[in-house]
């Protein structure tokens, strides 16, 4: 009998205990998407849904157009300036999330024991806080009569509010105040492993404080940044919420564009489309993440 | 080592500042938001004076009570759901030599987490509405099998994590005492087991209630849950009736994760 508990059949077990998980994942998550790549070679329906007429025209409209009377092809710039604006406001949002985020992971990290966890706590409260309600609450500083126009003009740096909400700035903001924690905690993870006595170590060698940081300290929490970087890009890129509530109707990113396919756009095709190529985006993204993380940290 | 000296290795020129400032930039929105909460006044901007009446219109607001109504019935049964199954996967994928396909398992558990959240909705909105035309059914149904899935990856990891840290001495000493698998499991492991399952339960609960666009995408009309109420809200002018939800369901998720760190703290 001894040890024979867990170890009969293991694999066949295995399966069978981890079943009822993957049919749920499988109707309500991965089978779906089965659904979307087959509805992105169909022709769209007269008011929506879909006719079921091979058709390569919803891949070939996310980059091009063609002129209704001569037929002349050529690049969709609506679209064009809605990826280009989806990947500048994702690049951005890492890069301010990265400048945050890294001083605010290494304070945490530097803490004793005690009060670490309470600081850890303060990131995490943030993180698994509705996103709705922290962008609202994003919304409300930002706006004409918010605080932040409020203070500006009460200390009489400016007469007239600044418009920031519905712009790519407001998108920009909310981006980063959304997604920071999603950057400090896997810095943070990594800096909390770190060897300070390498620091130590450089500075007896007369090495420079940003010699040590650029040389020292960023080669070896490589792994964090590019975990944090990933799982800031990653959602930045597919953002509905955010661009929705702080962009209004015209600052659209590719998320937006993708709802306007199934709401009034009515081209469910070219929405299944613009789907499959931000889901390719992305798992490229994090492909290069699981190839970079289990080059350099075998045990992480 | 170290502590004592007038320079200290572990601090960088401006960190701790920045550091400071993010946290600032991380709870001022917040703060203000809850303070507005309590404003007597009309509007979002304007303070009036301390009073509970966006409290009052919000409990007295009967879209805002069936809003809160239908997501708490979807939290309770993702979360129970998601629990339940991913505490089988946790049991099928620890503790157990590798098998084949068990990568498998594992991604497809985690593929919630990995695939753009507006691209499931589009997904199940394909998915469900040619069910809904097939069956003639248009209830909760939809809205808790698409919470069920993506909280799954939420409670399995609390679980999973907890397993790993418990040995199997137990489990070996009760079947040398000739319990029964079941009773094994019954009287052993599952016991061994709960706090990582409460554990697990809660991250779903907290997901389930705070998803904004799988429930916008699948909810049939009347089915609004308190995040797609409030979304809804942005079209009209903004009173501090969302405020105050915001604050409610802000105490909500505070009290469960405090609750959730003491449980899992307990382990150690």
């Amino acid at each position: 009998m001894r040890g024979s508990v867990h170890r009969r059949s293991s694999g066949a077990n295995g399966w069978l205990l981890s079943l009822p998980a993957l049919l749920l994942l499988l109707v309500a998550a991965s089978g779906p998407l089965v659904i979307v790549a087959i509805y992105s070679f169909l022709e769209p329906g007269d008011y929506s849904g879909v006719r079921w007429i091979f058709s390569g025209d919803a891949w070939f409209r996310i980059l091009f157009e063609r002129d209704i009377f001569d037929q002349t092809v050529s690049l969709a710039d609506a679209n064009l300036s809605i990826f280009w604006r989806s990947v500048k406001l994702s690049l951005a949002t890492t890069l301010v999330t990265f400048a945050l985020g890294l001083p605010t992971a290494w304070f945490i990290a530097t803490r004793p024991a005690r009060s670490r966890a309470i600081w850890l706590f303060l990131i995490t409260i943030p993180f698994w806080t509705n996103l709705l309600i922290r962008t609202f609450a994003i919304m409300e500083v930002i706006r004409n009569q918010g605080l932040l126009n409020t203070a500006l003009i009460k200390i009489g740096l400016i007469t007239d509010p600044i418009q920031i909400l519905y712009t790519d700035t407001a998108v920009l903001i909310g981006m980063a105040y959304v997604y920071l924690p999603l950057m400090v905690l896997p810095l943070f993870a990594a800096i909390d492993r770190f060897d300070f006595n390498l620091i130590e170590a450089g500075y007896d060698l007369y090495a420079s404080r940003m010699q040590i940081l650029r040389r020292v300290i960023l080669p070896i929490i490589r792994p964090g940044i590019v975990a944090g970087c990933i799982l800031v890009f990653v959602p930045s890129l597919g953002a509905y919420v955010t661009p929705r509530v702080l962009g209004g109707g015209k600052n659209m990113m590719i998320g937006n564009f993708i709802e306007l396919q199934f709401g009034q756009g009515q081209n469910w095709p070219l929405g299944a489309a613009l789907s499959m190529v931000l889901l390719i985006v992305v798992l490229g993204a994090l492909l290069i993440y699981t190839r970079v993380a289990s080059k350099e940290d075998p045990h992480g | 080592m170290g502590k004592n000296r007038a320079f200290d290795v572990t601090t960088l020129p401006g960190f701790t500042a920045i550091a400071i400032l993010a946290f600032v930039l991380l709870y001022a929105p917040i703060v203000t938001l809850v303070v507005y909460s309590f404003n007597g006044g009309n509007s979002v901007n304007l303070w009036g004076g301390f009073s509970l009446k966006w409290y009052k219109i919000a409990w007295e607001n009967e879209a805002v009570q069936g809003a809160a109504v239908r997501s708490l019935i979807i939290a309770v049964w993702a979360s129970v759901i998601a629990t339940s199954v991913a505490t089988l996967a946790a049991l099928g994928t620890t503790r157990r030599k590798r098998f084949r396909g068990q990568t498998f398992i594992y991604v497809m558990i985690n593929q919630p987490l990995m695939v753009p959240e507006i691209v499931t909705a589009v997904a199940l909105l394909i998915f469900f509405s040619s069910v809904k035309l097939a069956t003639g059914y248009s209830g909760l149904g939809y809205l808790i099998l698409a919470h069920s899935a993506f909280c799954v990856p939420f409670a399995y990891l609390p679980i999973r994590a907890r397993l790993e840290g418990m040995d199997t001495s137990m489990e070996i000493a009760a079947a040398d005492l000739y319990a029964t698998p079941w009773q094994t499991f019954r009287h052993i492991t599952l016991p061994l087991l709960m706090p990582g399952v409460l554990a697990g339960a809660m991250l779903a609960f907290v997901i389930s209630l705070d998803d904004v666009i799988i429930t916008e995408f699948v909810k049939s009309a009347g089915q609004d849950t308190l995040p797609t109420y409030m979304l809804g809200q942005l079209r009209r002018a903004l009173t501090p009736e969302v405020n105050a939800i915001s604050t409610a369901l802000l105490v909500l998720t505070v009290l469960i994760l405090t609750a959730f760190f003491i449980i899992t703290k307990k382990r150690g």
